[in-house]
């Protein structure tokens, strides 16, 4: 497994080995289909559409839809409004969507297509139907990353959908971050539990983790609505998850209408999710609900009752940087070591905040912004880890060198649970716990010797 | 094999689901689709419009010419260090999502494991991206030390003019190996299939006849279009060896360069994926004389066809007699479980929409257990694999296709080689024996069948409410839609991460896992007690 790699880390400046990010249009795909009745639409070669849909059925494992401009080498050559024209009308002809959402690729911003102009002819000639909506987000793959791409489309939704007109109401709005259906999910039962009227965006929960009814539905019931995202701009707050994924959106509608942002990190782990229960209790103007506060004893119990199986141990975090911040502060409330703490994103910040949250706890840690796996493996085989977190890329990391592996974050192609049961609020603490733990005292029973093999741990 | 006199029995007419899936559509796009949705006739069959441009705003099957290129061929060669210049995402999206499974020879490394790319940012767009591919290189040599490299393309690199000829060139000389430059950008052609092309040419020229040292073995032969999508071509290469016949490549599955580039030592090319690879099969036969046939090694019957051919190809007593053996033991072995098999399956429908080839090939394993093919269609073949190799003089060569190069190819002056005399090549098809002999999907379908290129959304949940198939065969993208209505949904590019299925065993995993899909209780737990009638 993974032989070819040197076990001496050497610096690269041109060469991606590895990578521990995928481009901008994949995480403006994921954002479109957080809305409700929406087509995606991916405007370049049907290439990437067809990696994108796929990956991202591989990774939710439900049905992903989304068109494309199918570019040739003659729309290359002449620039793509012809297919772009063609693609809405067949579009709204065939499969009758609320609202397109259309996302850029390298090929679309290469040659330089303007893609308003073309929303807009298509409004004037009435391809796009009375009463439909069509938004973009400018995504080229070589700039950013699949965050960044989620990002601008999250963006684009706060600058096209809310409206000026309309009253002040209670509800709150969360930006829930590049997360699974079942962390969306979850944080909306979270402002439920502490009657927090809450509107978020995207929501990709009942769209991509649908039940079986042997029906199929091409725009499923979840999703935030055209008629809430019209509201937004009235909301009492907004709750933005993750400084790279959900806050430009947050800023935007702050700017734009005045409504205050609270800006927060990804909440996972006990600290982080904190903030967001204390966000959702001021921002709501409510108390703390007794069965919040239950929730988060019981995830402080885990985690005194277990704190010796975690206590010092090595890991090693490759993630997307508002996913990987959060986990970092988790690990160190285990009192881990996060040793190896990487993300494929080029993200300065990332660097700064994580090494301002170890900076005097774990001096040895290595931090690297715009980093792939092939660089963390290296270091790992220069002095190894007692657990890896990571998607399931790193799986092959975990198997080279015998080291337990726990799958978080995107994508995830080979375990199910993560659009299930979220890593989201104390409850998604309490499982990451519990994969960590089962993932590290599985190793131990099957390699220590007979004489320490404990019944009871 | 299916009766051409029989008619498919589906209860509503192909001819009035045709006119349902095209009603919807635009004027200009119902024009386009329903040259693409047919309704077969073995005894005359109809012209199809495969291999034209996917419509945008269609919710498509199909993927790009880096895909096919990259993704398809050249991909499972395990020892060929490959970098994909250009943004990320192609090469992450094509990091371990085909199946072609490799077990490296001892001492050979196995890159297929590794995503290498130039990771191209803007700044690369706007001044050039050459001289961080040259970069790139040179650090992907210095660690890896690979014999050989291939630079892959994507979209943006023939946009902005970088040279990736050009660079292979310089690198080629100066690393003193071979380096490959593959022009595959995304949007080259109209879909998976050009990418085939592409790479066809590259490997022809570039690798195929670089080493002439030929394998030990009486009877040497390569498999050309295989990938060893969940260890098939391990399946068959075992099969063969117990016939006593030698694989000397296979192109491209659990290969590596060094057997690609003697290739052309083989004593004959088999063809399974007629779409992919037939290129570089017509091409060796005019450079070094090798003939080549079609086989197809998935479905019990048809595995023993081709066992026969190959045998009939060498014409050697004892090779006949190994084979007639061999095909003897392992249909007697696998006869319980198809007889099993059957008599659950039998009579059950099915529709396959995949590939270039799979869509067909898996005829004959639902064959082998009696289910019936009530409609099909490949995501991006050409019209000769629907209608027989017989159409090529007459296909219209269109602005897309003459984007890809036709290499001129003229015998090797020393290395042309015919394997068989002129009198043994003309004894053997007066025995009804054909070279070069792709019959296509269509010929083999039942009458009145529905036959539909590059499927859409639409008309697959059109399909799906009018046919209620048992079953489809599809890929990842439809898995989960078809799924959800409820039908069963085998996935042929990846097997659902199962397999193999190639050869008689390949072919009883086949049979026990279509038994699981068809058969399975799980579908029957979707009305709730509170909705059944009391």
């Amino acid at each position: 497994m993974l032989d070819a790699t040197p076990s001496t880390h050497s610096a690269r400046e041109a060469l991606r080995i590895n990578p521990a990010k995928t481009c901008q249009p994949i995480g403006a795909m994921y954002a479109a289909l957080g809305i409700h009745g929406c087509m995606p639409h991916s405007h370049g070669s049907q290439g990437c559409c067809a990696y994108h849909r796929s990956h991202l059925t591989r990774h939710h494992k439900e049905p992903v839809m989304a068109t494309t401009s199918s570019f040739t080498e003659g729309a290359s050559v002449f620039g793509g409004l012809a297919n772009m024209t063609q693609a809405l009308n067949n579009i709204f002809t065939i499969y009758n969507p609320e609202i397109v959402a259309v996302h850029t690729t390298c090929l679309s911003e290469v040659i330089g297509d303007d893609i308003p102009m073309m929303i807009r002819k298509a409004y004037d000639e009435k391809i796009i139907p009375e009463g439909k909506v069509v938004i973009h987000a400018n995504t080229p793959s070589f700039v950013g990353s699949h965050i960044t791409g989620f990002a601008g489309m999250v963006t684009s939704m706060v600058k096209h959908l809310p409206s000026r007109a309309g009253e002040k109401h209670g509800k709150v709005n969360i930006i829930p971050g590049f997360v699974d259906p079942s962390d969306m999910r979850e944080l909306k039962r979270l402002a439920r539990e502490m009657g927090v009227p809450a509107v978020m965006f995207p929501d990709t929960s009942d769209v991509l983790d649908l039940p079986q009814t042997g029906k199929y539905v091409m725009y499923p019931h979840g999703g935030v609505t055209l008629a809430d995202m019209k509201t937004v701009s009235h909301s009492l707050g907004t709750i933005a998850l993750g400084g790279f994924t959900s806050t430009p959106a947050a800023l935007e509608l702050e700017s734009q209408y005045g409504v205050p942002a609270t800006l927060l990190e990804l909440p996972i782990g006990l600290g982080t999710t904190d903030l967001f229960i204390d966000a959702l209790h001021k921002v709501g103007g409510v108390p703390v609900a007794d069965s919040v506060a239950w929730e988060r004893g019981r995830l402080l119990d885990v985690m005194t009752d277990m704190h010796q199986y975690f206590y010092g141990k090595r890991v090693a975090v490759a993630g997307d940087p508002d996913h990987v911040i959060s986990l970092v502060q988790m690990l160190l409330e285990l009192e881990m070591r996060p040793v190896y703490v990487i993300t494929g994103s080029s993200a300065p910040r990332f660097e700064a905040r994580v090494q301002q949250l170890l900076e005097g706890r774990v001096p040895e840690a290595v931090v690297k912004q715009n980093a792939d796996l092939f660089d963390m493996h290296q270091w790992i085989k220069e002095a190894p880890v007692d657990l890896i977190v990571g998607n399931s890329y790193c799986k092959h990391i975990g198997r080279a060198e015998n080291i337990p592996t726990v799958r978080f974050g995107f994508p995830i192609l080979d375990r199910m649970g993560h659009r299930l049961f979220p890593t989201v609020g104390y409850m998604g603490a309490m499982r990451l716990i519990e994969k960590m733990l089962d993932a590290m005292l599985d190793k131990k029973d099957r390699e220590c010797p007979e004489e320490f093999f404990e019944l009871v741990q | 094999m299916s009766d051409s006199e029989a008619t498919a029995t589906v209860d509503i007419s192909p001819e009035e689901l045709r006119e349902e899936m095209l009603a919807i559509y635009p004027p200009k796009t119902k024009r386009k689709r329903q040259k693409q949705i047919l309704v077969n006739d073995p005894d005359a069959i109809p012209e199809i419009a495969a291999n034209t441009r996917t419509i945008p705003g269609i919710i498509t099957q199909r993927g790009c010419t880096y895909a096919g290129c990259r993704g398809v061929v050249m991909g499972p060669i395990y020892d060929l260090l490959q970098i994909v210049h250009g943004p990320i995402g192609c090469g992450f999206y094509a990091w371990m999502s085909r199946r072609n499974l490799a077990r490296p020879k001892p001492g050979l490394p196995n890159y297929m494991q590794y995503s290498m790319s130039t990771d191209m940012m803007e700044e690369q767009i706007v001044f050039g991206g050459e001289k961080k591919l040259r970069q790139a290189i040179l650090e992907a040599y210095e660690i890896f030390k690979p014999k050989a490299i291939a630079i892959l393309a994507t979209c943006p690199v023939g946009l902005i003019g970088d040279d990736i000829h050009q660079v292979a060139r310089e690198m080629k000389d100066k690393l003193g190996i071979n380096v490959v430059a593959f022009s595959c950008e995304g949007y080259k052609g109209v879909s998976q299939s050009a990418g085939h092309h592409i790479a066809n040419n590259e490997v022809f020229k570039n690798m195929i006849g670089l080493d002439d040292t030929p394998d030990q073995g009486e009877f040497t032969m390569n498999i050309l279009g295989e990938y060893n999508i969940g260890g098939d071509a391990w399946e068959i290469d075992a099969l063969l060896k117990k016939c006593g016949i030698t694989l000397t490549a296979t192109l491209s599955g659990d290969v590596n360069y060094s057997q690609v580039c003697r290739a052309h030592t083989a004593q004959l090319n088999t063809v399974m994926c007629h779409r992919s690879i037939n290129y570089i099969a017509g091409m060796m036969e005019k450079k070094y004389g090798i003939p080549w046939f079609k086989v197809n090694f998935l479905g019990a019957d048809s595995t023993a066809k081709s066992l026969r051919k190959i045998a009939q190809y060498f014409d050697n007593k004892g090779l006949t007699e190994r084979v007639e053996a061999v095909i003897a033991e392992e249909q007697a072995k696998l006869k319980p479980v198809r007889d099993e098999v059957t008599a659950r399956c039998k009579g059950k429908r099915a529709a396959l929409f995949v590939g270039g080839s799979r869509a067909h090939h898996y005829q004959d394993l639902f064959a082998d257990i009696g289910v019936e093919v009530v409609s099909a269609g490949y995501e991006f073949a050409h019209r000769d694999d629907y209608e027989g190799r017989h159409v090529l003089p007459t296909i219209k060569v269109d602005a897309d296709s003459r984007n890809i190069e036709e290499l001129h190819v003229e015998p090797d002056p020393a290395r042309y080689n015919p394997r068989k005399t002129p009198e043994q090549m003309e004894a053997l098809k007066s025995q009804g024996f054909t070279f070069e002999d792709y019959e296509g999907m269509m010929k083999q379908m039942k009458k009145r069948t529905l036959v539909i290129d590059d499927i859409s959304h639409h008309e697959m949940e059109k399909l799906i409410e009018a046919y209620k198939p048992d079953i489809i065969c599809s890929g990842i993208k439809d898995k989960f839609v078809v799924e959800k209505m409820g039908v069963p949904c085998k996935q042929l590019h990846s097997y659902d991460y199962s397999g193999p299925y190639a050869a008689f065993t390949g072919a009883a995993n086949f049979y026990k896992e279509i038994d699981r899909m068809l058969n399975t209780g799980v579908w029957k737990l979707i009305t709730p007690p509170w909705e059944k009638p009391s």
